[in-house]
């Protein structure tokens, strides 16, 4: 079956036609790719003709894109059938509803506004039940009378039956049809809700009454037993909940699902795109409502899967789901218009057109004011003339009804071509005329719009008081309403699913308020990068009000976000950047440290993987910069003391020097081979107290690389300790590359012979977060005055310079020592922990440093360094023990 | 009940609530008797315990705030009117009032009586501004408590950042309104009253 004109542009980049056939080199496969390359081809003929469309912006603001869409159908339609005399392509029942129809649903279930579909579901539910009954009912019943009075033609050979079960496919407002038309009308959120609301949710009432009058008619009207119509009120319920349940159900397990999804990010979406499909298919398997199931398993699952997933995989969710969503309706819209030329099917009536389109515009009419009335009598806001003429016409039909239409068994409902040519026509009709007069409509009448306002801090919060208001004085009156329930199920989802649902770290964090305020910032932050906020330079930069900077920056979310775990929804580098115009000062910071202190090293990260995504350089920068800050503060401390560091150790580092230059090669960027990797501070402890083991270097690694973060300035300080050396003498010094406490990582979680730190590692580290930028003052008078009195005796010295702070980096690194000496400090519990991995010499000269160290570590330490000696004293004594191995 | 309620009631005492709160008469009946069953001391006052009795306003974050508003300044006693015109502020806006009026004293249920009725609750030295303070204790009282002091106060930093126009670094009535002006408060501060 070769194909004429469409798939032309599919086949394009094959072969030359001519293949030869005796020539084993180019084969002609049309065959084997056909199916495949035919729908490759259609979708990006779709998606082509979108382009075009958007490329006039004239058009496409008087003429809906469907309609477009459809026009274009039509005409790709007539140019196969005159290619190849007949309708090659149309528009499968079961391709639709199998594969084109759930995107749309998911991706409308998924993004729909909970609170407010919640909020009007019982003018969602009325339009979408009794709505949708007495329309087919009216509408089939007034066919069924023009029928009997003789208006139609002979040839429409339909009873009661027949055109009930017409007008209950004709008569159910297509969600497809009405999203694609609203979106571009932007009415207010309430309208637009209960009429989408409703052509969602009248799935069920469709289902079944199709179902019913389907099998009604294929049993002869005769054989109707009484029975049979309490089976199908019955069947009605068992249909919409029996749908909704299964949703709910997938919801649930989707939930739980990416609550255990921390190792595999990358295929987090995926579970999101699984279940719900399966959701859609087990509805369809047992013949429950399965545009049911996926709206309230997108509904009901979104809050719980939006907590766990992290922010990458909410966008790829986002992106991915409204990607198939827009193309399915593009192809649909186009293939509706493919269909509608293949005129074999076609067959005529105008009376049965006329009339169905005369009734369904009226009976939509008649059942929406009635409707409305009875329902304002109980709503707090009625919705007036006005919506209901909005409601009324906004009806659309689509390609739902097109679908069953064809699905019609021709031998048992004889007038099968008669209704599809109708159904057609009303489509046409509703999609096309209906579609491009809704909006002057809209405007004409003044319809309230949707304001498109980003939602304030101060919105959230008040409107969160203004429920807990509302909440109280309707317990006051004694009148439980819809709040008291909501309150209720609000109560019951924190107690209890919540805490099933999400991971702890989320459900930590997890408040509306605190969302919107992450939102906000993040929001802010990358309004103020695309501003440009690398307009500032470090000569606008002013530095006195840096330390009065203190405060504000700690309560950053990043700090807070370092301490409480990557749970939250927040990039660390973009919340670093900006979030007001006070952080504009950090950001200058930022920026200067950046320029001055960091030269970024180029690490060639050779990794590739599947399963993982690298964090971002910038990121990774930021975390070196902060580290270095840390560490030359640290270092420049130990200089001024100890500077005395011994010539043993030196002797002792040398010799097995290069079997731990390997082991530390995670961080150096040595050419062994080895990829670069980020190393955390306790891995690194890790890898040199396992000198001998090479198992368990690798075991650390290996939980290192899943959690991907972490730091890498040993292999730097390696490079400019050789320069150093020369540069400075005599100055030796602890190598202190592998003290530095980062934010608590995952890693100390997860490393287990870290365990017993735990306590102490997080409070430094949120320690030193938090003083950094006063600390590097001082850091920096200590390396001053350890310059100056390189020989004589630390501590005795004072810190005179107030130097600018981007000033230290180069001194500072110079005096990096080339020797890896160490010392230690009489510390009996952590020598009772050393290891016994070694066996070298080195070891028994260990002790002889300590009590020569021991007296001046502790002068000085109560002499100068303050309040935070202590915590200066911990650091300290770590690489000490780290290395001793 | 409604008969017994309304005979305790003066039927020139209705004419007058229904004047001052836009209630219908039945409406007040029915709020009369549930008043009635809420004063459990049956001296026609309520006090904070009737109100603190009310098992579901025990556990809203918000209760003692929004109890604290029933009562005038002062006094912890509150009558039937003074109950009724609290009640008030949360009637819905009917069409044929929007229109009329506009002469009158503004009714209870205006727009800026329900907002003036929420930022009370929050402003509780009555200096007719939201200080940071004041915007810290109603957030402490709404947040989980899993959010950090820190997060709390950056919040509040935040929200006062965003609606204050004059830089006094607090929120008042106007910028309170100002900030609300795209809200639906008409909606979103009514509850329907049975009939």
């Amino acid at each position: 079956m070769q194909p004429p004109t469409g798939p032309a542009l599919a086949s394009a980049p094959e072969s030359p036609p001519g293949a030869d056939p005796g020539s084993p080199l180019l084969r002609w496969q049309w065959r084997e790719v056909q199916a495949p390359c035919l729908v490759a081809g259609w979708i990006l003929v779709a998606s082509l003709a979108k382009i075009v469309f958007q490329l006039s912006r004239k058009v496409t603001s008087v003429v809906p894109e469907s309609c477009l869409l459809i026009l274009l159908g039509l005409g790709l339609g007539g140019i196969v059938l005159a290619i190849a005399k007949r309708a090659e392509y149309q528009l499968e029942p079961s391709m639709f509803f199998l594969f084109l129809l759930p995107p749309i649903v998911l991706d409308s279930g998924y993004f729909m506004p909970s609170r407010l579909f919640f909020d009007n579901l019982g003018a969602i539910l009325t339009y979408a039940v009794i709505g949708t009954l007495w329309n087919s009912f009216a509408t089939g019943a007034a066919l069924w009378g023009v029928k009997q009075a003789g208006l139609m033609d002979e040839g429409v050979d339909a009873g009661l039956m027949d055109f009930l079960l017409f007008g209950s496919l004709i008569s159910a407002v297509d969600p497809v049809a009405v999203l694609a038309v609203f979106e571009e009308v932007h009415i207010n959120e309430t309208l637009f809700i209960i009429v989408f609301g409703e052509s969602l949710l009248n799935d069920a009432v469709t289902v079944v009454l199709y179902k019913v009058f389907n099998s009604f008619v294929e049993m002869g009207p005769a054989h109707v037993q009484a029975t049979d119509y309490l089976k199908g009120v019955a069947s009605f319920f068992v249909v919409s909940l029996g749908g909704a349940a299964v949703g709910l159900l997938f919801a649930f397990l989707l939930a739980l699902i990416t609550r255990f999804t921390k190792r595999v990010r990358i295929i987090e979406p995926l579970f999101v795109f699984l279940l719900a499909y399966m959701a859609y298919l087990s509805a369809e398997m047992v013949s429950l409502s399965s545009i049911l199931a996926v709206t309230f398993c997108g509904i009901c699952c979104k809050k719980y899967v939006e907590a766990n997933i992290s922010r990458k995989s909410r966008t790829t969710v986002k992106y991915t789901m409204k990607t198939l969503a827009s193309s399915s309706e593009t192809v649909i819209f186009m293939f509706l218009g493919i269909s509608a030329v293949d005129t074999s099917k076609w067959a005529w009536d105008t009376a049965l057109v006329l009339g169905t389109l005369l009734f369904i515009l009226l009976f939509r009419a008649v059942g929406v004011i009635l409707q409305t009335w009875v329902l304002n009598r109980f709503r707090l806001t009625p919705l007036d003339r006005i919506d209901q003429v909005v409601m009324s016409y906004g009806g659309l039909r689509g390609a739902v009804a097109f679908a069953l239409v064809i699905l019609l068994d021709g031998a048992k409902v004889r007038a099968k071509d008669y209704f599809v040519a109708t159904t057609i026509v009303v489509v046409f009709f509703t999609v096309l005329v209906q579609g491009l007069t809704i909006k002057p409509l809209v405007k004409w009448l003044k319809v309230k719009r949707s304001d498109h306002h980003k939602p304030t801090l101060n919105e959230e919060l008040h409107e969160h008081a203004f429920d807990h208001i509302l909440a109280a004085v309707e317990d006051v009156v004694g009148h439980h309403g819809y709040r008291y329930w909501r309150d209720r199920w609000e109560q019951f989802d924190k107690r209890y699913l919540s805490q099933l649902l999400m991971r702890k770290s989320a459900y930590r964090l997890k408040d509306e308020i605190w969302d919107v305020y992450c939102k906000l910032n993040i929001r802010d932050a990358i309004s103020f990068v695309d501003q440009g906020g690398h307009v500032l330079s470090a000569s606008r930069l002013t530095l006195p009000s840096m330390p009065s900077r203190t405060s504000m920056s700690e309560s950053s979310v990043t700090n807070l976000l370092r301490e409480s775990g990557s749970g939250a929804c927040l990039d660390l580098q973009v919340i670093d950047t900006v979030r007001s115009r006070r952080d504009k000062e950090d950001a200058v910071m930022h920026h200067v440290l950046c320029g001055s202190l960091y030269k970024p090293r180029r690490r060639y990260k050779a990794s590739y993987s599947r399963h993982f995504i690298s964090p971002s350089t910038q990121e990774r920068q930021d975390k070196e910069i902060f580290q270095q800050n840390m560490k030359r503060r640290l270092e420049t401390f130990k200089s001024t003391k100890h500077n005395v560091c011994s010539a043993k150790s030196k002797a002792r580092l040398k010799k097995d020097g290069r079997k731990k230059q390997k082991k530390s090669a995670a961080n150096a960027e040595l050419p062994n081979g080895k990829p670069p990797r980020s190393v955390t501070w306790q891995q690194t402890a890790a890898v040199l107290v396992a000198v001998d083991s090479d198992d368990e270097e690798s075991d650390s690694s290996e939980t290192e690389k899943e959690d991907d973060e972490g730091i890498v300035f040993i292999a730097r300080a390696t490079d400019a300790i050789l320069q150093g050396k020369k540069a400075s003498g005599s100055l030796d010094v602890c190598p202190s590359p592998r003290i530095i406490p980062p934010s608590p990582t995952s890693a100390e979680r997860e490393l287990p012979w870290k365990g017993d730190q735990g306590d102490l590692a997080v409070y430094i580290s949120s320690e030193t977060t938090k003083i950094v930028p006063v600390d590097m003052q001082s850091a920096w008078k200590q390396s001053i005055s350890s310059l100056e009195s390189v020989t004589s005796p630390p501590g005795a010295e004072p810190g005179p310079h107030a130097k600018p702070l981007a000033g230290p980096a180069p001194e500072e690194r110079q005096m990096m020592p080339e020797q890896r000496t160490c010392f230690q400090f009489p510390n009996p519990l952590l020598r009772s922990s050393r290891p016994q991995s070694t066996g070298s010499p080195e070891r028994t000269e260990q002790p002889e440093l300590q009590p020569l160290m021991a007296p001046d570590e502790h002068g000085r330490m109560s002499t100068s360094a303050g309040p935070s000696s202590s915590r200066w004293l911990i650091q300290f004594n770590r690489p000490a023990r780290f290395s001793e191995g | 009940m409604g008969s017994r309620a309304s005979s305790l009631l003066r039927d020139e005492e209705i004419e007058e609530i229904k004047k001052e709160t836009g209630f219908s008469h039945s409406q007040i009946t029915r709020l009369y008797s549930r008043f009635t069953s809420l004063d459990k001391g049956e001296n026609g006052t309520l006090s904070r315990e009737d109100f603190q009795r009310i098992p579901e306003l025990a556990i809203n974050p918000l209760g003692d705030r929004i109890i604290n508003a029933f009562f005038p300044e002062g006094e912890d006693q509150v009558n039937f009117r003074g109950f009724m015109r609290t009640l008030a502020h949360f009637r819905p806006i009917e069409d044929n009032e929007k229109s009329k009026d506009q002469n009158g004293p503004e009714p209870l249920n205006s727009r800026s009586n329900k907002l003036h009725f929420a930022f009370q609750l929050y402003d509780l030295d009555k200096d007719d501004k939201i200080s940071r303070d004041e915007l810290l204790q109603v957030l402490r009282m709404m947040v989980g408590v899993n959010i950090s002091d820190e997060q709390l106060g950056s919040i509040a930093d935040r929200t006062i950042q965003e609606a204050d126009q004059d830089g006094d670094s607090a929120i008042s009535f106007t910028e309170f309104v100002k900030v609300l002006e795209k809200v639906d408060v008409e909606q979103k501060m009514s509850i329907r009253f049975l009939h």
